[in-house]
Parts: structure tokens; C-alpha cells; sequence
């Protein structure tokens, strides 16, 4: 099938961007949407231009890297669904395709579609991890969780950090982001020892990094590729008020 | 850092005094259909808060500690999530939030505009010189049943209030549900219902005082 392309082009960081448009002409149904990103590169690369670039790793929905805000939704609004995993024959022939890069203050653009999300790594660096003696390994099963905390935080650790949320919040608030790994953490007997700090640390380190303030719209649970629903949010917020209490 | 410079700190904020002020609106809501019942049912409701004194003085500026409260941190808030995203995609799709939910700072700046002609028109009564009559016997309080009733009598004031109400609905159909889940008390069974419930108290609050002023208007209480 043939598709229009209508691309956010940026050439470096502080460099004016632009949508600039490109013909696929041989999009096969079968490709996902990097494939066919491949090939419009390819074309580009055999013209002497310059291809797009974007972000993409293992290709098989799990690694976060990929970001593409497609038709005016992060990862292209299919249900539970990163780009890499959004394939071609959800498109027809002659359909406009806008692709653009994730746009927060959080998020500056390295180039066209690439973004630099260093502000969740420095949102789990604030906090999200739990702090252990060295020495000895423990043994495994010495501290028993239930089930119910142990799905609980499988759920929230579900979460791949790609960014969507922000991307999709009309505040671009990193709050479900945040909020995963909070409550991820707090459930656990492991991270609930230091839950009263991880919180604040956490929501100061998005505050710096410039995200919004959530003011729940839901948009995050929406757009996010696996699924992370705004009752961790609930959470965060609950631990929050814990935290305040002495 | 300081809950007031929290971003989660001055949602909970924001979320306390909105439940102030819906707590309020309700009660309101409650006194003010006392004009259904009646002339003497109003007035007497009126120099029964009257006869507080003092008390209404505190009450008064309590709510207006709460209302500036809520009106400045939500602005504030507002301002920096417009410059969370300086530069916009140039498609936008949205997937879940609505048009309540976007434009919380335009219902609540309408609503404060609302509040401030409200307040003229039937607390300190300049706008309608006509309608203030001084009611029997009352030691020179107005008659707040002539009041309301011949101030109604007109389009335009009908008109305002019902606009305002209805703005008031797409305030509340967002914020009733946002409180929950800001005091961390929704989960994934109860913020679906809760959404839907908030859009109820909305409707009833809107219902409840756009009656006044319609069914005056329309000659059917009088």
C-alpha cells in the first residue's frame, strides 16, 4: 500500500523543527511501523539525504525505547501497544500519517524523533530502588509476600518507562510514571521501609525535572503501552499523605 | 519541600478546599430552595442566618480564605502545566480525558466572575436597586422572597445564572471524582463509578439551583 508521511523533522536540539513530508510507497501490511521507518530511511539514505532518526531497541514491545507520537497519540492509541509492536495493516492504502516526537519540557529533542528521557532515570535515581546491606546473600523465601501485594507489584513493575505517560498528559506530568515505582516498592516488604522518603524524593526529582502536575485526566492509562492504571497514582498520593504524618 | 510547593501537596490543596466548596454550594443549595416553600419559609431561613451575627462573619471569611485558596493555587498549578509543554505536537488526539476535565481553569475563572456578580446582585444588592424591598417589621432587612422572586423577573439575570450553573456542572463533573482519587481513595472498581458520580452531583447541583430562576421566570412560583 502507499502512504504520506508527515514527519517532525529537527536537525539538533536547539534547531527549529519542522513536518516535512515523504511518500512509502511499498508498505507491505506485514511490516511493523520501524520497518517501514526502515524503508523510508532506506530511500533516503540511497537520495544522499538525511534519514530520520528514531528511537527503537529490542523491537519486541519491552524495552521502552521506542517513542513515536503517531496521529496525534504516543505509540499510536492501540490498545496496550508500543510503536515497534504497531504493524502496518492497522493502516490503509492512502492513509496520512503524522509522526512526531515526544514533546515535554522534560523531553528535549535530540533529533527528529529521538527524544532524551535522562528525567525518568533521574526520577528512579531520586528513589526508586531499595537500599541493602552488602554481604551475604539472603536467603530467598526468608521474607514472605502475599499474593495479592506480589501481583500487585508485578503490575506496577509492569511499567517499561518509555515516556508515554508524560507524552500523553495534557500537563505532561510524569505522575503514573512516578507513581509505578512508588507503589511498586511500597507493597513490597522490602521498599516499604523507606517509602515515607522515596515519595518525596521522587516527586521533588519530577518536580525539577520540569514535568507537570498531574490533574487527572487519565490520559497516561490511555496511552500506556502496558496497561499501568492510575490507581498506582491513588497510591502515590496515599503515600504521600503517610508520608506527611509523623 | 513544602506542601504548598508540592506538585502532590497542593493537589491534596486543591482537593480539600474544592470539598469545601462543594460542601458549601450544597448547603446553599439546600437553604435557597426554601424559596419553593414560600415567602415566610425563605425569609425566616434568612433572619435565622441573620441572627447569627458574628458567626456569619467568621463563616463568611472562612470561605472566602478557602475560595482564594483554591482560585490561586489553581492558577498557579495551571501556569505551570502550560510550561511543562512549551512546544505542542502538531496532532493532538486525546484518548480518555474530556472537555470538563481541559478547561477547569476557564469553568473555575467564569465561576469566580459568576460569584462576583452573585454576590452583587443578592448579598450586597447594587445591581437591582428595584428589587431590595424592606420586608416587615424586619428592622430594615430585605424581603428576600420579593427579592429573588422580582429578581429573576428578568431575562438577563435568569440567563447569567443559568450560564453560570452550567459552568458550575462542568466544574464539579470533574473535580467531584478528581478529589477522590487525589485523596487516594479510588481504585480500579470505584473511579469508574466515581467518574459517572461526579457527572450525577453535577447534574443535580445543576438542576437544583437553574430551577430557581427558571421556574420563576416561567410564572410557576411566584
Amino acid at each position: 500500500m502507499k502512504l504520506k508521511l508527515h514527519v517532525w523533522r529537527q536537525k539538533g536540539p536547539n534547531a527549529p523543527g519542522k513536518m516535512e513530508t515523504y511518500d512509502a510507497d511499498h508498505v507491505s501490511p506485514d511490516q511493523s511501523f520501524l520497518e517501514m521507518l526502515d524503508e523510508v530511511n532506506e530511500v533516503l539514505v540511497k537520495e544522499g539525504k538525511d534519514p530520520i532518526a528514531f528511537d527503537h531497541d529490542c523491537r519486541e514491545g519491552i524495552c521502552g525505547m521506542c517513542s513515536q507520537v503517531i496521529n496525534g497519540v504516543p505509540h499510536g492509541g492501540q490498545d496496550r501497544t508500543t510503536v515497534c509492536q504497531l504493524h502496518m495493516r492497522s493502516f490503509k492504502d492512502g492513509d496520512e500519517i503524522f509522526i512526531e516526537p515526544w514533546k515535554a519540557r522534560a523531553f528535549p529533542v535530540i533529533k527528529d524523533l529521538a527524544v532524551d528521557r535522562g528525567a525518568y532515570d533521574r526520577i528512579i535515581q531520586a528513589g526508586g530502588y531499595t537500599s541493602c546491606h552488602t554481604g551475604g546473600v539472603s536467603d530467598g523465601n526468608a521474607i514472605l509476600i502475599g499474593k495479592d501485594a506480589a501481583d500487585y507489584a508485578m503490575d506496577a513493575a509492569e511499567c517499561i518507562g518509555c515516556g508515554a505517560c508524560a507524552a500523553s498528559c495534557p500537563n505532561s506530568s510524569a505522575m503514573l510514571f512516578t507513581s509505578a515505582k512508588v507503589a511498586q516498592l511500597a507493597v513490597l516488604p522490602q521498599g516499604a521501609v523507606e517509602a515515607k522518603r522515596r515519595v518525596n524524593a521522587m516527586l521533588e526529582e519530577a518536580q525539577a525535572c520540569g514535568f507537570g502536575n498531574c490533574t487527572n485526566h487519565y490520559e497516561c492509562q490511555a496511552a500506556c503501552p502496558k496497561g499501568i492504571n492510575v490507581k498506582f497514582i491513588a497510591k502515590l498520593n496515599r503515600e504521600y499523605i503517610k508520608a506527611l504524618l509523623p | 519541600m513544602q506542601v504548598t510547593q508540592s506538585s502532590v501537596g497542593r493537589k491534596i490543596i486543591m482537593a480539600v478546599t474544592g470539598a469545601m466548596l462543594i460542601a458549601f454550594i450544597c448547603v446553599h443549595l439546600l437553604g435557597n430552595l426554601s424559596v419553593f416553600a414560600g415567602s415566610a419559609a425563605i425569609n425566616a431561613y434568612a433572619q435565622k442566618l441573620h441572627s447569627l451575627g458574628p458567626v456569619v462573619w467568621i463563616f463568611r471569611l472562612v470561605m472566602l480564605g478557602v475560595f482564594a485558596i483554591h482560585i490561586i493555587f489553581g492558577i498557579q498549578l495551571t501556569i505551570e502545566n502550560k510550561a511543562a509543554t512549551p512546544d505542542k505536537n502538531v496532532q493532538i488526539k486525546r484518548l480518555k480525558t474530556g472537555f470538563a476535565a481541559e478547561t477547569m481553569v476557564v469553568s473555575g475563572l467564569v465561576l469566580l466572575a459568576f460569584v462576583v456578580y452573585h454576590l452583587l446582585h443578592f448579598t450586597v444588592r447594587v445591581t437591582n436597586p428595584e428589587i431590595y424591598v424592606p420586608i416587615e417589621g424586619g428592622h430594615g432587612m430585605v424581603d428576600v422572597f420579593v427579592m429573588v422572586t422580582q429578581g429573576f423577573q428578568q431575562l438577563f439575570a435568569v440567563l447569567l445564572y443559568v450560564i453560570g450553573m452550567g459552568f458550575l456542572f462542568l466544574h464539579v463533573s470533574h473535580g467531584f471524582q478528581s478529589m477522590f482519587q487525589t485523596y487516594g481513595l479510588s481504585n480500579d472498581r470505584t473511579l469508574p463509578v466515581m467518574v459517572n458520580v461526579s457527572k450525577l452531583v453535577g447534574v443535580v447541583l445543576l438542576a437544583g439551583y437553574a430551577s430557581i430562576p427558571l421556574l420563576i421566570i416561567l410564572g410557576i412560583v411566584r
